[in-house]
């Protein structure tokens, strides 16, 4: 039983913190736009005049979803009402549940029994992050399709075909990361960053895995399709693209979902190449600088540690993402298609005999 | 466990024949391999079912659904069928139940006891796979690549053929 509470517990944890980060990324974003384009963004929640300083993320938190979800739900005529309502699930549910295979923390003991600080502990974690992203598409496909709307229709077959296409690179430079650590286990790739080179430099993956880290980064950001790769809403061209006929709650559901991804490849990235929530130098003991006695610390604190170090790090790569949609124009299609295809495909390819060849000849690092 | 599943599965799998749009029957069939997924996770094969999902849910049938909808298939407004084919239908439908009877009541599906160590694993599957089973594994990579080979002559062939780049000289 209390296997199950548990269970239910992190999952719980896992899913309320990534609605809430999804959310509170809506308003850094728009804080983080109105800051590049020289504006003041949000700043309108000055609540009856009486509070002195600016409270704009209320206005997202809390103003936002009360007016979405009060909106009027319209569906268009000749639409397929099934599939229209169902369409912003298949996009959340999908961007929601991948988290439960990423690591948060180290294993902690309580009470004799040991906890993953993972909501499930999975074997095949990486395919399984792979399962569920690929599953995303049908949330674009089916929401284009059901609107009986033409321009919604193009922005799903153009979302679909970019996310496709996009799965192609990311899921090569995903077998490069097996191929390193020797795992499709999340936790035990997290586990094997803990250890430092020549004592000094953390072995984080970035440093065995460059290029793959910066493929995944570029596909992430596509499978997100957001600002550069947002053709598939491209509302000069499309309207809004495949979510053009929702409203109210079901345009939030897209909007989370949409933040939901932005957070995945942040966590994703975050696991596989800068280490999770190790923190340099930092082990189960306490922290070890390099030529430095070790500070002993109790295992709360060091749990808590890596915690906050996973979430900074998260964070950090949320906001990156941020900073390029804000910088960069978007691709054209024939951009898009040639950068996925002829470019990053080829480059995953070779990456992945060059790793193999590399670990043929040296072994593994570890 | 099992039955909830398995309700899920066999529903799903009567809409995909049952719907008349093709792509809500599209939707069932996805919905089928998923729940067959989460029957597989049940199994404790855990790789089979990411598989599952990656393969056919994630990649296949968003094929299904592309071609689908670029070729824009309205509902069958067929209400019958040719005879023939129902009959067929009835008569290999009826073969395969009574075999999957005669097999449940003869106890041969049951199995006994808890997994092996390690039984479902990425580890176990792989040296199984790329061990014993090498040769066919192989030999089945190269019919996939044969096939894709296949297709994409047969598409350039189609494309060459209406280039009006290659007009032959006039005689």
């Amino acid at each position: 039983m209390s296997v199950w509470l548990i269970g239910a517990i992190k999952s719980l944890v896992v899913v309320v913190m990534v609605l809430q980060l999804s959310a509170f990324l809506l308003w850094i974003e728009r804080k983080g736009s109105a800051l590049i384009q020289n504006r003041l963004g949000a700043n309108r929640a000055h609540i009856f005049g009486v509070v002195p300083f600016n409270l704009g993320f209320l206005n997202t938190l809390v103003a936002d979803p009360v007016k979405l979800f009060t909106k009027e739900d319209f569906v268009p005529a000749g639409s397929d009402r099934f599939l229209h309502a169902l369409a912003p699930f298949m996009a959340l549910f999908p961007a929601i549940i991948t988290f439960a295979a990423i690591p948060f923390g180290d294993s902690i003991r309580v009470a004799g029994r040991t906890i993953d600080l993972q909501a499930v502990h999975l074997d095949v974690g990486l395919l399984y992050i792979l399962a569920m992203v690929s599953m995303g598409v049908y949330g674009v496909v089916i929401a284009g399709w059901a609107s009986n709307n033409r321009w919604a229709l193009l922005g799903s077959i153009r979302g679909s075909a970019q996310m496709i296409s996009y799965e192609l690179a990311m899921g090569l430079a995903l077998v490069c990361v097996v191929l390193t650590y020797g795992s499709v286990d999340l936790q035990a790739i997290v586990r094997d960053q803990g250890r430092t080179l020549y004592g000094v430099v953390p072995a984080w993956g970035v440093l065995y895995q460059p290029v793959a880290f910066v493929l995944i980064f570029i596909a992430g950001m596509a499978e997100s399709k957001r600002v550069p790769f947002d053709i598939p809403e491209a509302e000069s061209e499309l309207i809004s693209g495949y979510f053009t006929e929702y409203s109210g709650g079901k345009q939030a559901a897209f909007m989370l979902a949409d933040f939901a991804e932005v957070v995945l490849v942040a966590g994703l990235v975050t696991t596989l190449f800068f280490g999770g929530w190790q923190v340099p130098w930092l082990t189960a003991q306490g922290w070890k600088f390099p030529g430095a006695e070790l500070i002993s610390l109790s295992p709360w604190t060091v749990t808590i540690l890596q915690v906050a170090a996973f979430s900074v790090k998260v964070l950090f790569f949320c906001w990156l993402q941020i900073l390029i949609r804000w910088t960069v124009p978007r691709f054209r299609y024939d951009q898009l298609m040639n950068l996925g295809w002829k470019r990053m495909m080829p480059i995953a390819l070779a990456n992945v005999v060059i790793t193999a060849a590399v670990i043929l000849v040296w072994g593994r690092a570890a | 466990m099992f039955y909830p599943l398995a309700a899920v599965t066999v529903v799903s799998a009567l809409a995909v024949i049952t719907a008349r749009n093709p792509v809500r029957s599209a939707m069932a069939l996805v919905a089928t391999l998923a729940s067959l997924a989460v029957c597989f996770v049940a199994l404790g094969a855990h790789l089979v079912a990411a598989l599952q999902i990656i393969v056919y849910a994630g990649a296949v049938m968003v094929l299904f659904l592309f071609v689908i909808m670029l070729l824009n298939v309205q509902e069958d407004p067929h209400e019958g069928g040719r005879t023939g084919l129902k009959v067929a239908a009835a008569a290999i439908g009826a073969a395969l139940a009574a075999l999957f009877g005669t097999v449940l009541l003869r106890g041969g599906g049951s199995v006994e006891g808890a997994w092996p160590a390690g039984f479902g694993t990425t580890r176990a599957l792989a040296r199984v796979l790329f061990g014993d089973y090498l040769v066919a594994f192989e030999l089945t990579s190269v019919l996939l690549l044969v096939a894709v080979v296949g297709a994409v002559v047969l598409a350039r062939h189609d494309s060459d053929e209406s280039d009006p780049g290659e007009v032959e000289e006039p005689q």
